[in-house]
């Protein structure tokens, strides 16, 4: 990379009194990257995500945003970043627009930029009819919409995401990855966090696995899928409750659930035959291609959403 | 290019601009009423007090009381909603707006409503002839150094606290003895010895003395400039403290 | 109580939001008994304050009878009713609101055998406790005081608890009315008017005459006639007068309550 990067930490420490949040962490964000944190509630993504918008300080280690130290230079950096927070923070009981405006004010826009500049982010997050409306009524899908442009209300160079379509239903979700796809293309610099691994491998050109404030495997979603796992899956429930593990043996690797029995195979329709063939009867048999989750799995032996 | 804290005044005013018809009452018609019960109500048995007709010697206390009821009430629910409900702080630390410049607006912000309070009750009580001293015209400034001693601190508190149902405890333990006791309604003189020191930790007993003095054109109890030493020295703890308290609240 | 509300209401949407959304958080926080028990001492800062400290300037008063009290003796009994009236508007008014509206306590109940009436007597009665702890401590202090003699503050104490049937029914109605937190601006707003000029402070007989005619319409003027007739004993055949202004009241609060309450909830 001949770029400097966006986003620089080498060995990045948070620790809440005894808590180890984030335990030591290296990490690299190249300009026009969108990248991903991905992981459990409580991995450490939200407190990396916040040392990076530069409103928690690292307890150890090393930092740099857009070159410069969050301790000295935490107002100037934060002038040129974007952030689109966990929690919605819109103000309820300013308009749709007054909300851009306000917002755009605290950067320092002037009134007139301010006005054209939410007009622009109005059509940008389909809200130009709500554009008077209280924020209150509106849907959870349309508040996220407004947050994240009033996160661009700066033209920023470095978009910041928590977990952006946590809690919304699939079609708010997927006008929303639809809307922060537009943005990538644009070339805007995206890094988000999220548990949810379809969102990951639809956003995320590269992205990095956390658990217990580590990061624990790096990459971009194909190359973590055919690193941790295997091309497909086979998916076997068992009806009466019987252990079959043992029985699986040989056929690849296999990962016994609670509820079902993963076995990750190179081709799963011949795994499932060779199941058939040891005289198994599964309830059901699914065969899908390998995903994140699978990863993960395989990365921390717990599964993503708990 | 429009300072940060600017930008933090004028989210507030964008706010009050919605909300504004609710505060008249309280801002406007409140302490007129006050002066109405108490001072010409009250005040027709009693005689002259320090040579001065009852509601004149009232007026003065109760425009300062006025600010600093003005500056608690605001700090309290508004300032606790900000941060735990609304988070509206939070969006701000998010962007170059500095901690500093959240406490200077949000006074700011205060300083207006006070002002504007303050101004059109000393218009009012022109009219009543209450006022006896062209030194009536600073009285304004002293609302205002009242309302920052006393809204600093409370927002300081209110930024604290994550139950709100503290603030009936600050109103009845703080605000209500401050407004009954600080020399509003009766002289400091009257009370015990033994609680007379309490009256002059408040800010608002300090303030009433200085308005008075002002508005019947005599000099304050203590030299003007111990008084308005008291007032400036609270305000600036209650800065620093507000500082902190926000910057302890955004920190994790 | 009444400044206390004012304070707090000062922007009356916000506020509504942040009480609405935590209405639940502050019944169960940790000074919530700490700020019911509070709620006692604000008569007890005014009478002190107005009552001690002002009435050291005005000294004595003579009543319409022609007799003379201390102007401590004159403005105690009128806190007294006003401590009577807060605390049953506050159980009646914000707590009965927020369970008719948002906790959803009375469709739960209605789903038993309990009527919309009995709800309503429920619910007042709750509030008398309220409003007669304030009241009955205030009469400690008055009688401490020398406010008052032993004998008539036991002869004020039922005219209290009349007070707060009165203020109790008629909350719990208005109550039923109320579309959302904004609405109890209003209320609290006419509440403080009322605390200012029902001849708490000063004889109404001082006010012109058509205010005075005014002042004898709302409630809080019967309300202080009354304790106050009986706390200083002043007896007389008007008297029964303002109590039964207050029965009335409280009777007419109650049945449009319970009325108002069949309406919305059983439907």
């Amino acid at each position: 990379m001949s770029e400097q990067p966006l986003i620089y930490a080498r060995g990045l420490v948070k620790r809440f009194g005894d808590f180890t949040a984030v335990d030591g962490i290296d990490l690299e964000v190249a300009p026009g990257e969108a990248f991903g944190f991905l992981g459990p509630n409580g991995a450490g993504k939200s407190s990396t995500m916040r040392m990076i918008s530069c409103v928690s300080l690292p307890t150890g280690g090393e930092l740099r945003i857009l070159g410069l130290d969050p301790a000295r230079d935490g107002s100037r950096i934060r002038a040129r970043l974007g952030v689109c927070p966990q929690l919605d923070n819109l103000d309820p009981d300013l308009s749709v627009r007054e909300n851009l405006t306000t917002y755009a004010r605290y950067f320092g826009l002037s009134k007139a930029q301010a006005r054209s500049r939410a007009d622009e982010l109005l059509d940008f997050a389909q809200l130009q009819e709500k554009a008077s409306s209280a924020v209150e009524p509106l849907s959870g899908g349309m508040k996220r919409r407004l947050t994240i442009a009033r996160a661009l209300v700066n033209d920023p160079d470095l978009v910041l995401l928590d977990e952006p379509t946590t809690g919304l239903d699939p079609q708010a979700r997927h006008l929303l990855w639809e809307r922060l796809f537009r943005l990538k293309q644009r070339g805007t610099t995206l890094v988000l966090t999220t548990h949810y691994m379809d969102e990951a491998e639809q956003l995320c050109d590269r992205l990095v696995v956390m658990d217990g404030g580590r990061i624990v495997a790096e990459g971009s979603p194909r190359s973590l899928i055919e690193t941790y796992s295997t091309p497909e899956v086979v998916e076997l429930r068992f009806a009466d409750g019987v252990d079959y593990a043992g029985k699986l043996e040989g056929i690849g690797r296999i990962d016994p659930l609670p509820d079902r029995i993963l076995l990750y195979a190179d081709d799963g329709d011949a795994a499932v035959a060779e199941v058939h063939r040891r005289g198994l009867t599964p309830s059901s048999v699914l065969v899908r291609r390998s995903s994140l989750e699978d990863v993960f799995l395989q990365l921390t032996g717990r599964t993503l959403v708990d | 290019m429009a300072h940060p804290t600017v930008a933090v005044l004028e989210r507030h005013l964008h706010l009050y601009r919605r909300l504004w018809r609710a505060s008249v009452f309280s801002s406007f018609i409140l302490p007129v009423l006050f002066l109405v019960s108490i001072g010409i109500g009250v005040g027709g048995y009693i005689g002259d007090i320090e040579g001065e007709d009852y509601l004149v010697w009232i007026v003065p206390g109760v425009m300062a009381s006025t600010a600093f009821q003005m500056a608690i009430g605001e700090s309290t629910y508004s300032v606790l909603g900000d941060f735990k409900w609304v988070r509206a702080y939070h969006a701000m630390r998010a962007t170059p707006v500095e901690i500093r410049d959240m406490v200077a607006g949000w006074m700011l912000y205060i300083l207006f409503r006070v002002e504007i309070a303050a101004v059109v009750f000393l218009g009012i009580t022109g009219l009543f002839g209450a006022l006896r001293s062209p030194w009536a015209v600073v009285t304004p400034l002293i609302a205002a150094l009242v309302a920052v001693a006393a809204a600093a601190p409370v927002t300081a508190f209110a930024a604290s606290i994550d139950q709100d149902s503290y603030f009936a405890l600050l109103f009845r333990f703080v605000m209500i003895p401050s407004t009954l006791f600080a020399g509003v309604f009766f002289p400091v003189e009257q009370l015990p010895e033994a609680l007379r020191p309490l009256a002059y930790l408040s800010p608002l007993w300090h303030g009433v003395e200085l308005s008075r003095a002002a508005t019947i054109g005599v000099a304050p109890p203590w030299p003007a400039a111990v008084h308005v030493g008291y007032l400036l020295a609270f305000a600036a703890a209650g800065l620093l403290w507000a500082v902190s308290a926000f910057r302890k609240r955004l920190q994790d | 109580m009444v400044t206390t509300m004012l304070a707090a209401r000062i922007s009356p949407s916000r506020v509504g939001a942040v009480i609405n959304r935590n209405v639940g958080a502050l019944r169960s926080g940790p000074s919530y008994w700490l700020v019911l028990v509070s709620g006692f001492f604000e008569p007890v800062l005014y009478l002190l304050s107005i009552g001690v400290g002002v009435g050291a300037l005005v000294g004595e008063l003579r009543l319409p009878s022609g007799r003379v009290v201390e102007y401590a003796e004159f403005v105690a009994p009128a806190m007294l009713a006003v401590s009577a009236m807060s605390g049953a508007l506050a159980e009646t008014t914000f707590n009965f609101f927020f369970k008719m509206k948002y906790s959803k306590t009375f469709e739960a109940v209605l789903a038993t055998p309990v009527k919309p009436f009995e709800i309503a007597v429920g619910e007042l009665a709750w509030a008398l406790v309220r409003s007669s702890v304030y009241t009955g401590a205030f009469l400690v202090v008055m009688v401490a005081l020398g406010l008052t003699s032993p004998g008539w503050a036991l002869a004020a104490f039922p005219a209290t608890l009349l007070v707060g049937v009165a203020f109790g029914g008629v909350g719990m109605a208005i109550s039923t009315l109320m579309r959302g937190w904004q609405d109890f601006d209003m209320l609290t707003t006419g509440q403080f008017a009322l605390f200012l000029f029902s001849g708490t402070f000063s004889p109404v007989q001082d006010y012109p005459a058509a205010f005075e005619v005014v002042v004898a319409v709302t409630p809080l003027f019967h309300a202080v006639e009354l304790v106050r007739g009986l706390a200083i004993g002043e007896l007389g055949w008007g008297l029964l007068g303002h109590a039964a202004y207050l029965v009335v009241m409280g009777a007419a609060g109650l049945a449009f309550a319970a009325r108002r309450i069949q309406r919305t909830l059983c439907v």
